[in-house]
């Protein structure tokens, strides 16, 4: 596969969608974008469009890159042309799964669709497709043009060759693959899910504020952001159904959603996206 | 440069900047305080500042003019703003 041929489509315009649309774009691929959800679909070019500014902005993207056409629909059929396929839906296995099943059914055989679950194992995705082959794991991190490495997770069944093609994309877009096994959470959300949720706990029952937690690990540790900034960047409902996948596939009930984090999901409190989460956005963003 | 983009109004663009600043972010900077240093403010805090200069002041800011360097401080922003201004004035 030559570097020119690659053709992005990405599935679900959300938070992590539409910034792999403005990565791929940023350098210059081409991206079909499918969301069922037409506001989401409408916002879709205007969000990209100020991602690619912000990605600029950030030094993120050459700032004298040609930039890929955008194509935005709710039909797969779009979706045949593609080199590439990333599955970035809200975190449900059931409609992952379902969704599985109808991408790579339009898909020739041979095209990788790159899943971008939080913690949902490759193996049980790809149980779901018409090739469980073709399947395997890239997970992008927020934003995905600022941030160069990516976890990308083979499973027992992924082929060499679909592994080949996807890490030849993301090469082409100057990203730094770390190839792990496959697994609830794999390696970054293992961990990162729990330490979010703990976290929660510590100021569910009283022992710190969420602007002490986060001055701890920024401060002691060094971490560019707190467990509870995270969560609210990631979004709190996104990491209440990660907690929740990660929960019903280890038995371990450190996983199991924090009340607190339940009760901002059902407040609509999910972070940065809403203005609000464990700290506050509207007012005085930082 | 023209006239409008005199002492005067070079001040006016630093007091506002520096108002949106403080309403923002709940502290108050000085005007060669590098926000983006160690304990400032973050990245997405950047395209926020940016979108309310352009809309502010009537400009648009592209291509290599979209770099960190010009949002380090009130005094870069500024210089951004007058720049622009007059290119846009000057036709
Ligand atoms: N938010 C993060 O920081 C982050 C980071 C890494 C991975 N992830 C993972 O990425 C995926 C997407 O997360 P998000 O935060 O962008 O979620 P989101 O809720 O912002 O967006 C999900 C989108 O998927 C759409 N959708 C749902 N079903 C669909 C279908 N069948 N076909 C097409 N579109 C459909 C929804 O309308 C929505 O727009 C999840 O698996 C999540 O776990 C999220």
């Amino acid at each position: 596969m030559t570097q020119e041929e690659h053709r992005l489509a990405v599935l679900g315009a959300g938070t992590m969608g539409v910034g792999i649309a403005t990565l791929a774009i940023g350098y210059g691929v081409p991206v079909v974008l499918v969301d069922i959800d037409a506001d989401r679909r409408a916002e879709a070019p205007d969000k990209v469009r100020q991602q690619l500014r912000m990605a600029q902005l950030m030094g993120g993207l050459r700032r004298d890159a040609q930039a890929g056409g955008l194509t935005v629909t709710d039909s797969l059929d779009a979706v045949a042309e593609a080199t590439v396929v990333v599955e970035s839906i809200t975190e449900r296995p059931e409609w992952k799964a379902k969704l599985m099943a109808e991408v790579t059914a339009v898909l020739p055989a041979g095209t990788p669709v790159l899943t971008n679950t939080s913690g949902i194992p490759v193996d049980e995705l790809a149980g779901a497709a018409v090739r469980p082959e073709d399947v395997l794991g890239a997970h992008f991190m927020n934003p995905p043009y600022l941030i160069r490495a990516i976890e990308v997770v083979r499973g027992p069944r992924t082929a060499q060759a679909s592994l080949d093609t996807a890490l030849g994309l993301l090469t082409r877009l100057e990203r730094e693959p770390v190839v792990v096994g496959d697994g609830p959470g794999f390696v970054i959300n293992r961990v990162l899910q729990r330490m979010i949720n703990e976290a929660s706990r510590i100021v569910q029952d009283g022992i710190a504020d969420p602007a002490a937690v986060d001055a701890l690990f920024t401060g002691c540790l060094g971490h560019r952001t707190g467990p509870l900034a995270t969560g609210d960047l990631i979004g709190l409902d996104n990491v209440v159904d990660s907690l929740q996948v990660l929960l019903d596939r280890t038995g371990d009930e450190g996983y199991r959603p924090s009340e607190l984090l339940v009760d901002k999901v059902r407040a609509g409190d999910l972070g940065r996206k809403t203005g609000r989460g464990f700290h506050d956005y509207q007012g005085a963003q930082r | 440069m023209t006239t409008s983009t005199g002492d005067r109004t070079t001040e006016a663009v630093q007091r506002e900047l520096m108002g949106f600043l403080s309403e923002h972010t709940r502290t108050t900077w000085a005007p060669d305080t590098d926000l983006f240093a160690q304990g400032g403010v973050s990245s997405l805090f950047a395209m926020q500042l940016l979108v309310h200069i352009e809309s502010t002041y009537g400009i648009s800011i592209t291509g290599d003019d979209l770099n960190l360097d010009n949002f380090r401080t009130v005094q870069r922003m500024t210089a951004l703003v007058e720049r622009l201004r007059g290119e846009g004035s000057d036709g």
